[in-house]
């Protein structure tokens, strides 16, 4: 019986990266030392190289058996843990990443450095090895050039448990030169035979030089379903003439065997001499080369590359939606029931059965969402290991502090915040973090801290980079900018605005590049990227005590909060968030400035007015602005005032893409369906703000082009 | 009342039994529909369904041939207005105007369009060899969006290139 292996490889893939995780993690706490971190190090270690074993990845089998090798010793108290172990470990860890990512995606890796880091743990183990030669006290003896003879009777159902005497063999088989003798003894008549029991068992002699628990641990899965005895070799008689089938191609073996079960007239009757008791007549022996692992490796690439990517979900969640979803039925059960015979006295329990559905809908959809909600620690947890890193890589000492790990996130949010934060917390580690001695010298530990922090704000979430370094000098960045031309050298600027300025493209103020940040590539990824999502980023920072680098996401970017608002007679979503105030235009603070801008006076700002009719060229009732409905929204810190026709209704809405089947729409963000089955735009607050900045750029070049033999002399 | 004679205008299944053949003679078929008086056709297997004329929600400083999306079950669906696009006849929508949503896969995605036409008229079996290439003397559909030309009794119908027609961002620069 076979199982298509290939199916449980994702799954592999999935658990070795989150068995990666840990060790990392693990090692990373390792400093502290204690032996439950440890062993559990080792578990993931063997789990993977077990995993692996099964797979055919057998690169990262023999890699992660050094690991293993060399965390056995740490857990057995045989070597002290050392910090440059420690090292070893974690790029180790790197490695095997390596190595499963490169058998996942069917490439190839760098072997270089696999053949690097596999030497130097070689060399740590040898060390190790010597000092245990010299103190004589070795614990584990190796029996060099011996053998083992095994006798393997697998109860009858063993197949049916997924197992396969097939694999074992084939992993004994790597262990050194393995002989198979199978038995065919308990075999009943053809028509008895139940194609899925197992009726044979085996004789297997082994010359190897691994131990014996090695070999125990290869029938580490079928101990408890089989009578195994394994016997140590006293000596091993090479020359020993048996009747022999020489396979290659672990492929063929299943076959082989297969026929061996009715083609028994190869009969074999001399007592062989590796094989301590007289062999039955109706055995006969196979040796099993180490297998050629091509036909496994194929397997692999049958797999399709599709990637749709999977969730562990708690039972809890899927337990609360399940009690939903009983409710939901219950209700609708009970509407249908009165909607059978109605009449009008059951108003109130109609009305009633109404809201109880409103009640169960919000909530499934509010469960829903919840399953693709995710602890946050899912991002944060690269962070302690890249900022061991750092620490080493910039010599500074500093250390990580995460808060708020479980604050939940969506999936697709956490995906793409992972890097613009990896990209603000080496900016906090690199220009953030002084040197020890000018920490000392300014009164501040010696140790720099970066601290990430993640909490629930309204409807969204807060991520904080914070890190108690220099600080940024606004001066410098000021004299970058306008030494870039960014900006007149004589403008006025606010702090906040002269941080925005960090996330101008190209702009740097690291005095030297070095290789982990400075090249001015990137803060303006970073705000493109939050952007994207739907959030923000803010900056504070006070010179000498350390800077706060806030993002702002949703918390999904599935369901928005939406003011429905009418115009003409079209029907447009403004995201509730974006929203500062609705309000009736009043004509005294109208005023009119440097020709066509209209500007709303709001207590200490003047906001642009714009309406969304020229915007968007409809038809719109409302063309005046007195006594006209003004919704002031805000986006990238500026406000303006959307005139609309009608406010109506505040709902949640489910964005849908217009990408799909159309393009992109400038100002608007997406489409949504209203309850009357109409579909409604979403707008697009920034992007309707750049629209406007547009048009009016347009109009004005329009309006110079009289000019223009003028403005190129300015510009010469 | 005689319901004898009644029932005799009702077709008998099997009594247009030519007609029944028609589905399992070889080559393509072929959904024609009317731009004013001329005949166009595409692809039937493209055709995901024929609906009637709804109006859509604008999408803001569209061309003036897109009229907007409507949702179709849940999807959003842009509306092409074929006369429009083509400058073929007026832009009436009536009773009878009728969107023909058409769904195309290409390699990377699949885009789904509705195209407002006058009239849906009738499917038509084409052999390939049938369709002859369509001269281009023409200047109101441009030619890429042409794959042909049928001969139907004596009538003849514009074969539509259906990959071309999903296109929108073409639709846009040929504004």
């Amino acid at each position: 019986m076979t199982v298509d292996l290939s199916q449980f490889i994702p799954s592999f893939l999935e658990e070795s990266f989150e068995g990666l995780e840990l060790m990392e993690s693990g090692l990373l706490d390792l400093e502290l030392g204690d032996n439950e971190t440890i062993h559990s190090i080792f578990r993931a270690a063997h789990s993977i190289k077990g995993g692996a074993g099964t797979f055919g990845f057998d690169n990262v089998t023999e890699f992660t058996h050094l690991v293993e090798t060399l965390l056995d010793e740490m857990r057995n108290g045989q070597r002290e843990i050392h910090s440059k172990d420690t090292e070893i470990l974690l790029e180790s860890v790197d490695c095997i990443r390596l190595l499963i990512e490169a058998a996942r995606d069917e490439q190839d890796y760098d072997h270089d450095k696999i053949a690097q880091t596999s030497k130097r743990l070689t060399d740590t183990l040898g060390e190790a090895q010597l000092i245990d030669d010299a103190d004589s006290t070795n614990s584990v003896v190796k029996c060099q050039g011996c053998g083992y003879t095994i006798t393997f009777i697998p109860s009858h159902s063993l197949a049916q448990t997924g197992n396969d005497p097939i694999f074992l063999f084939s992993a004994l088989a790597e262990l050194g030169e393995l002989t198979v003798c199978a038995n065919t003894d308990d075999l009943p008549a053809l028509m008895d035979i139940d194609a899925q029991e197992l009726y044979l068992s085996w004789q297997l002699t082994l010359i190897t030089d691994a131990d014996k628990a090695e070999v125990i641990e290869i029938f580490e899965w079928v101990e408890d379903e089989c009578v195994l005895t394994i016997d140590s070799l006293p000596n091993i008689v090479d020359e020993a003439p048996i009747q022999t089938l020489i396979i290659t191609e672990s492929s063929n073996i299943e076959t082989d065997i297969e026929s061996d079960k009715t083609e028994v007239s190869e009969q074999k009757n001399s007592p062989d001499a590796i094989i301590n008791q007289p062999l039955s007549t109706s055995t006969k022996a196979i040796v099993v080369k180490q297998p050629d692992n091509d036909d496994k490796k194929k397997i692999v690439k049958n797999k399709g590359k599709a990637d749709l990517g999977s969730i562990r979900v708690g039972v809890d969640k899927v337990d609360n939606l399940i009690n939903l979803v009983g409710e939901l039925v219950i209700t609708q059960s009970m509407l249908s029931e009165l909607g059978n015979d109605f009449d009008m006295a059951n108003v109130e329990r109609l009305t009633s059965g109404l809201e109880q559905l409103l009640q169960n809908t919000k909530e499934l959809q509010e469960s829903v969402m919840r399953i693709r909600m995710l602890p946050i620690s899912f991002a944060f947890n690269r962070f302690p290991r890249l900022v061991h890193d750092l620490a080493i890589k910039t010599g500074k000492a500093m250390e990580l502090v995460i808060k708020g790990e479980q604050t939940e996130l969506d999936k697709t949010v956490m995906e793409q915040i992972g890097d613009p934060l990896v990209h603000l917390v080496r900016n906090a580690a690199d220009h953030g973090i002084e040197s020890s001695d000018i920490r000392v010298a300014n009164g501040k530990p010696e140790k720099g801290t970066i601290a990430l922090d993640a909490y629930h704000q309204g409807g969204n979430i807060v991520i904080e980079i914070h890190d108690d370094g220099a600080g940024i000098d606004t001066k410098k960045v000021l004299e970058k900018a306008i030494d870039k031309g960014l900006i007149d050298a004589n403008a006025t600027l606010t702090d906040s605005q002269i941080y925005d300025l960090l996330f101008e493209p190209g702009f740097s103020t690291a005095a030297a590049v070095t290789d982990i940040s400075g090249r001015g590539v990137g803060m303006d990824v970073v705000k493109r990227n939050i952007q994207a999502l739907g959030g923000r980023i803010q900056v504070e920072s006070t010179l000498g005590k350390g800077s706060t680098f806030r993002v702002n996401l949703p918390l999904t970017l599935a369901i928005l909060d939406g003011q429905l608002v009418k115009v003409g007679t079209e029907t447009y979503i403004i995201p509730l968030l974006s929203i500062v105030e609705s309000l009736q235009v009043d004509n005294n603070l109208v005023n009119h400035v440097s020709g066509d801008m209209v500007l709303y006076r709001l207590r200490d700002d003047n906001v642009p007015i714009l309406p969304i009719y020229k915007l968007f060229n409809l038809e719109a009732q409302c063309t005046e602005i007195n006594n006209a409905l003004m919704v002031v929204v805000e986006a990238d810190g500026q406000k303006i005032g959307l005139m609309v026709d009608d406010l109506l209704a505040q709902q949640q809405v489910v964005v849908k893409s217009l990408k799909d089947n159309y393009q992109h729409v400038g100002g608007i963000s997406g489409a949504t369906i209203l309850g009357d089955g109409s579909v409604a735009m979403i707008l697009d607050i920034p992007g309707m703000i750049n629209m406007a900045l547009e048009q009016a750029q347009k109009a004005q070049r329009l309006n110079n082009t009289g000019n223009s033999s003028l403005v190129a002399e300015n510009y010469a | 009342m005689n319901i004898q004679a009644m029932a005799g205008d009702i077709p008998v299944e099997g009594e247009h039994s030519i007609e029944g053949l028609d589905f399992i003679t070889s080559g393509d078929q072929y959904l024609t529909f009317l731009l004013a008086e001329e005949q166009y056709a595409v692809d039937i297997l493209c055709v995901e369904e024929i609906r009637s004329w709804e109006k859509p929600t604008i999408i803001p400083n569209a061309p003036s041939y897109i009229k907007g999306v409507i949702n179709m079950r849940g999807v959003i669906v842009p509306i092409v207005d074929l006369r429009l696009k083509f400058n073929i006849g007026t832009a009436n929508y009536l009773e009878t105007t009728v969107v023909i949503v058409l769904t195309y896969e290409s390699e990377e995605k699949s885009r789904t369009i509705g195209f407002v036409v006058d009239a849906v008229s009738d499917v038509l079996n084409v052999e390939s060899e049938e369709i002859k290439p369509a001269p281009a003397f023409g200047s109101c559909v441009c030619q890429q969006y042409i794959d042909g030309l049928i001969n139907n009794e004596n009538k003849v119908v514009t074969l539509l290139n259906v990959a071309h027609l999903q296109q929108v961002e073409k639709h846009i620069l040929h504004k």
